[in-house]
């Protein structure tokens, strides 16, 4: 059923806001998404009427607080395929992917092994692994892309042809081109050479938008982020095959995350809670949980028809309009709402402070993929990025800021 | 006036799209900065030529928006000529305003003065002082006896 823009919209106060008399135009949901208010709701009656620690206490209010944490759990895992076993809350994608990095990565590469990742990667699925490369001495190998800017799988393939890589770190969906990655076939390619290769996948872009089954997908580790998908900051999670979490060892070692202590050692509790040392994010959780049921309740498959609609809208407008030059792929087939663009003599921090005094919000920078930016022979680009709260209203306000832009700086 | 003309006035607008002392080289120079601002990616290059202790030749190049752009050309015409202490003066005088004092050297700022608005754009801020930052920095190469350095912003790097 198609999405009801007007009315969703009403969930969401931000959205009501007037920034310098206008309404406020959101297109940089790739950064953060909104928050409805059911999610406010779901963290405030945490505070309100149930607030205590969890897996602790044997009163009634720390057993309504362990439920809330580990609902969310249960409820991410259903929502993406996954086992609740393999779901391991972090901080953020980043923390995921960091949690990958040091706890396998670093433990199982050395001289002689390689990495593969791509040019496309955000610097969270990226500079932990370089890092971890650069103090032990493995290889990283790095899967460029084709003119429309999607992953070169013929060139991925002779990468990896010499087995040496065991470990592969790459998105599912790009935060600056929008691609959306054949995951099923990167993973393949990195199998068929190295049975044994780990294969991880950044997700954070995808699973706010996409309907994501983890188990279909053929993935070791997928690492996700609530914030961009109408949850609260502050929590993410590294989603694993619960196997290979038996394998890694915690990098944040302390509270909760153990079995048995004595004065000279610890043993570990089970997976997934070695991994969650110390009182966990307990409001967030709660909150989590609400944005899933909020997604589940629009359809991840209703989300993703219409942004392929309204992203079909935006790609022909702003590939129509003076000066704009889109890079990433230009039909919506296998790509996401974040649209990449460069706009002809106005440097992309002007374009935004000229769209902001329009109530628009887009993302102007490098988008943390600074290798990517060197790829494509730019410093920055403006970003777009859309979801269920955008709709053909918000074209209109972003093309006037650009046309305004142009007449301002590149006449 | 709105918010955004008080950003950019139309004297910012010029320098942008007519740059003073915008050049890829400089003829004898004596120092050369490469300065960058991880947040916007913009990259700035500069160089000086000091001659009996005078700031002789300025030349600023690379890519970046209109304000750290047009700040770094509205620069090059207020400093060029001056005693490099004296430069330094005006630097310091430049970063004040950009943190709300009121300069007072403003007509020695020339040029510099219309980004007086620009303090209340936080975000902004940096970009104004890029190139500032960069001649400083350029000034205290050459002191050290060096060439060339190499310099990142990160948050409050002035």
């Amino acid at each position: 059923m198609a999405i009801d823009v007007p009315t969703l919209r009403k969930e969401f106060p931000t959205l009501q806001r007037e920034v310098g008399g206008r309404r406020l135009v959101y297109l940089d949901s790739a950064a953060s998404s909104q928050t409805p208010e059911i999610v406010l709701e779901a963290m405030d009656r945490y505070y309100r009427t149930y607030r205590s620690n969890v897996h602790r206490g044997v009163y009634r209010l720390a057993e309504e607080a362990t439920d809330a944490y580990e609902g969310a759990r249960s409820a991410l895992a259903r929502l993406v395929g996954a086992d609740p076993r393999g779901v391991v809350f972090t901080k953020n994608a980043t923390e995921a992917c960091n949690l990958i990095a040091y706890g396998w990565v670093r433990r199982n590469l050395g001289p002689g092994d390689a990495l593969l990742c791509t040019v496309m990667e955000h610097h969270a699925n990226m500079v932990p692994f370089v890092h971890a490369a650069n103090e032990l001495g493995f290889e990283v190998r790095h899967v460029t892309l084709t003119p429309e800017g999607r992953l070169d799988l013929e060139q991925a393939a002779a990468l990896v042809a010499d087995g040496r890589v065991r470990f592969a770190a790459f998105t599912h969906v790009s935060n600056t081109l929008g691609t959306i990655n054949d995951v099923p076939a990167l993973a393949a390619i990195v199998r068929g050479a190295n049975a044994d290769a780990i294969v991880h996948v950044d997700g954070t872009q995808a699973v706010p938008h996409l309907p994501v089954d983890i188990a279909a997908l053929g993935v070791d580790s997928y690492a996700l982020t609530g914030h961009k998908m109408f949850g609260p900051t502050g929590i993410g999670a590294l989603v694993a095959d619960p196997a290979l979490l038996e394998r890694m060892e915690p990098f944040l070692t302390g509270g909760d995350m153990i079995r048995d202590v004595t004065l000279t050692g610890a043993t570990w509790n089970d997976v997934p809670h070695r991994f969650e040392a110390g009182t966990p994010m307990i409001a967030e959780a709660a909150g989590l949980s609400a944005a899933i049921a909020f997604l589940e309740g629009i359809g991840t498959d209703a989300v993703r028809a219409h942004e392929v609609e309204l992203g079909t809208t935006f790609l022909s407008a702003l590939s129509a309009a003076e000066g704009v030059d889109i890079h990433g792929p230009m039909t919506m087939e296998d790509r996401g709402g974040a649209i990449s663009f460069t706009l002809d003599g106005v440097h992309p921090h002007d374009v935004g402070a000229v769209l902001d005094d329009r109530g628009v919000c887009v993302r102007v920078g490098h988008h943390c993929c600074k290798p990517l930016m060197r790829e494509l022979g730019v410093n920055a680009t403006v970003r777009v990025s859309l979801h269920v709260y955008n709709d053909e209203d918000d074209l209109e306000p972003l093309l006037d800021g650009l046309s305004a832009a142009r007449q301002m700086f590149a006449s | 006036m709105s918010e955004l003309e008080d950003l950019y006035q139309e004297i910012i607008l010029d320098h942008y799209r007519k740059p003073r002392n915008r050049a890829p080289g400089l003829s004898g120079e004596d120092a050369h900065v490469h300065h960058s601002n991880p947040l916007c990616g913009d990259e700035m290059d500069l160089r000086v030529r000091i001659r009996d202790g005078v700031l002789d030749g300025i030349a600023f190049d690379g890519e970046g928006c209109s304000i750290s752009q047009a700040s770094a050309s509205a620069m090059s015409v207020a400093v060029l000529g001056r005693p490099v202490d004296d430069v330094l003066g005006l630097v310091e005088e430049f970063r004040l305003m950009m943190h709300g004092e009121t300069p007072s050297r403003s007509d020695d700022l020339g040029d510099g003065m219309v980004f007086e608005g620009v303090a209340r754009f936080p975000v902004r801020v940096k970009c104004a002082l890029l190139g500032w930052m960069a001649l400083r920095d350029a000034i205290d190469t050459f002191r050290r006896g060096h060439e060339a350095n190499d310099v990142t912003h990160e948050d409050h790097h002035e």
